[in-house]
């Protein structure tokens, strides 16, 4: 065990896995010597030599593009996009390429890469280095959509990403890189994909989140805890294949729901949890599903803390459905 | 020669100009046999079309040499990242017609399970023809990439890639020629150019003198061939291809020619094409340029046109019939390949479409119980 920040678990995840197999290679812009602009890929070009760990020209669209003609014939890509908010020239690439490979040629070509990207809030980033574009990607059948919240599930999930047969989109809540600490063990584990974690048990209400949301409603739970209500926190950990029964059992257990995520409102994940529960356990529910979410407005830059659901919005919604 | 006439091999009379293409003789009569083959598959495709046998098809006409004199440098372990106009190149490598049918009809057989409309083929074997997409440029990229994993792992492989004069506008083409260029990425670009994007004329598409000179501004060498001509799209292809697999990087080659029909069967070009463009390019028709080489190799007779002809109509005729016959893949492959594994959503999903199906008596045969 060692106690790493959610990026030395990143780092040491790509570490792992390519010592472990040489098939693996990471590609992206600044990951070379530099190490990527946050070091998420420090030393792995001084380790493994610059023909598995380079920079590529600066292009979305390039990186993942030739990522997927690397997986299509035998290498293991991971792909970094510098932040997410500039992945969208890769959108094409990832939407209608990689998610569609393995269906439309019946199994015969499949693109098993892995991208990663931080994403979401909090450093001050403007419009361009904030954004937390998950559900345009859930929306797209084919693809994995993983978003990590502690060092030990960074580095569990990254293996599992980087050894799933499928494509995955990997989520890196940026603002947890180094504020969160926690233990990591040595060499290779993984975490399942498509399993929820239960951060917190509680029995009033239960609030599901996940990425740099963890934490925020990791502290209004404590927070209503001090109140006398008793609040289940569930990191939903993967967006896509979501674990419904999971998510269903956990709603049924508390008959509440808070729904948090740094994304607009309209269309975000936390609308697909609601109709989830709408459709499946409405007669389990005690009160209307409550959402905390980013305004549904570009993401502004000195104003970001308005924007970010924090400990007391999260609170306010735990204690409206409380008292519903 | 200017940098933007046309390599060219084969003369007016038929003679190569001392070119001596290395194709033997049957592997020249299996050439125009492909030319042949594509072009009754076109054909019967575009009857079974007009009476609404199969929703669609594109027309391969005028680009038969483009195809066949390229697919003639392409080994089986290569990688062949084709465009939708690409019959040829897979035809040449011996993917059955009877396969390709399967696909036109959407059924069970079809490589891609009904899941893509006709034409958008995919095989492994005996050449592995990637499974093509809608979106122009996408495969690009990909053909980079899979060029360079060939590479890292010391294969000779070289990965081909087709794609129209329209393409050389998109996303792709700039990021592919990009990277192949700073990778030394052991690709060859085939640019189709057929002289029309849809009803879109090349003055529409681009400013610049050719497409073969964009591969200048990428460090990637361009060649403008006759695209009429088989052994000069030859002659220059495996020029490509053998830099490729000595590590020489990528090229970029413009085959022109031209498309004697419309973009698709869902398109009339007489709309937008004048007729004395057709009638000029008809006589530059590629396989009556073949012909003219065979004669002068004195293997006119065993070519016989007309034989082989007949012998392929019956033969595609006969792919189409037994393509026809095969029903439509079971409710399943809706849900299946879409992962490696079926989620839980999609098996609940799956189940719920199933049910309805039975319950609704409109389960069709073969949907069977839900397996997955």
């Amino acid at each position: 065990m060692s106690n790493l920040t959610l990026i030395q678990a990143v780092n040491d995840a790509l570490h792992t896995t390519m010592q472990a197999d040489p098939s693996v290679h990471v590609l992206g812009e600044d990951v070379g010597k530099k190490g990527g602009v946050f070091l998420a890929t420090e030393n792995l070009t001084n380790e493994f030599g610059e023909e598995r760990c380079f920079n590529t020209p600066l292009s979305e669209d390039g990186i993942v593009g030739t990522a997927i003609g690397m997986a299509m014939n035998g290498l293991k890509p991971v792909a970094e996009i510098q932040f997410q908010d500039f992945i969208f020239p890769a959108f094409d690439q990832i939407v209608s390429e990689a998610a569609k490979l393995r269906y439309r040629s019946g199994g015969q070509y499949t693109a098993p890469l892995v991208i990663r990207t931080p994403y979401g809030g909090g450093i001050r980033g403007g419009l361009y280095h904030s954004q937390s574009g998950e559900a345009y990607f859930c929306h797209t059948p084919g693809l994995k959509v993983v978003i990590p919240s502690t060092p030990h599930d960074a580095k569990g999930l990254l293996i599992s990403a980087i050894e799933d047969p499928d494509p995955v989109l990997f989520l890196e809540p940026k603002a947890l890189y180094r504020a969160v600490k926690g233990e990591v063990p040595e060499g290779h584990y993984t975490v399942d994909l498509s399993t929820v974690r239960e951060v917190r048990a509680g029995k009033d209400v239960t609030v599901f989140c996940y990425g740099a949301m963890v934490p925020v409603a990791e502290k209004a739970a404590e927070a209503a805890a001090a109140q006398g209500i008793d609040t289940r926190v569930i990191d939903l950990r993967t967006l896509l294949p979501l674990d419904e029964e999971a998510v269903l059992d956990a709603a049924r257990s508390t008959g509440r729901v808070v729904v948090v995520h740094e994304a607009p409102r309209f269309c975000g994940f936390g609308a697909e949890i609601s109709a989830l529960i709408a459709e499946h356990a409405i007669e389990y529910m005690e009160a209307p599903v409550a959402r905390v979410t980013g305004f549904d407005t570009p993401f502004p830059n000195t104003l970001e803390h308005h924007y970010l659901p924090d400990q007391r919005r999260v609170l306010d919604a735990i204690e409206r459905v409380a008292h519903y | 020669m200017k940098a933007t006439e046309p390599l060219q091999v084969i003369d007016s009379k038929g003679g190569a100009n001392g070119y001596d293409p290395g194709l033997s003789e049957e592997e020249l009569l299996h050439c125009y046999r492909t030319m042949l083959k594509v072009r009754v598959f076109d054909e019967t495709c575009l009857k079974l079309q007009r009476s609404g046998r199969i929703g669609f098809s594109i027309p391969n006409e005028g680009i038969e040499a483009t195809q066949v004199g390229a697919a003639t440098a392409m080994r089986k372990t290569d990688w062949l990242f084709a465009s939708y106009r690409d019959f040829g190149m897979a035809l040449y490598h011996g993917i059955q017609p009877v396969d390709m049918m399967h696909n036109m009809f959407g059924n069970a057989a079809d490589n891609s399970r009904g899941r893509q409309m006709p034409v958008h083929f995919t095989f492994l074997e005996p050449i592995r023809f990637v499974s093509i997409s809608s979106p122009i440029g996408t495969h690009l990229p990909h053909a980079v990439g899979a060029a360079f994993a060939a590479k890292r792992r010391g294969e000779d492989t070289v990965a081909f890639v087709s794609f129209g004069d329209g393409g050389t506008s998109s996303l792709g083409f700039h990021s592919a020629m990009n990277f192949a260029g700073v990778w030394k990425a052991p690709v060859v670009f085939l640019c189709q150019n057929n002289g029309w994007a849809i009803s879109c004329p090349s003055e529409d598409q681009t400013a610049s003198e050719s497409y073969a000179i964009k591969g200048k501004a990428y460090g990637v060498p361009g060649v403008i061939v006759d695209g009429n001509d088989l052994l000069a799209v030859r002659k220059a292809v495996l020029e490509a291809a053998e830099r490729a697999r000595a590590g020489g990087g990528p090229t970029l080659i413009e085959c022109k020619t031209f498309r004697m029909g419309g973009h698709s069967t869902s398109d009339d070009p007489t709309k937008y094409i004048p007729k004395e463009v057709f009638d000029a390019w008809r006589k530059k028709d590629p396989i009556l340029r073949f012909e003219k080489y065979l004669k002068a190799c004195g293997l006119w007779k065993k070519a016989d046109r007309a034989r082989i002809e007949g012998e392929l109509r019956e033969e595609i005729s006969e792919a189409a019939r037994t393509a026809e016959a095969v029903g439509p893949p079971p409710l399943e492959t809706i849900f299946s390949d879409v992962y490696a594994e079926l989620p839980k959503h999609l098996r609940a999903q799956g189940q719920a479409a199933f049910d309805l199906a039975r319950r609704k008596g409109d389960a069709m045969a073969g949907d069977g119980e839900f397996p997955l």
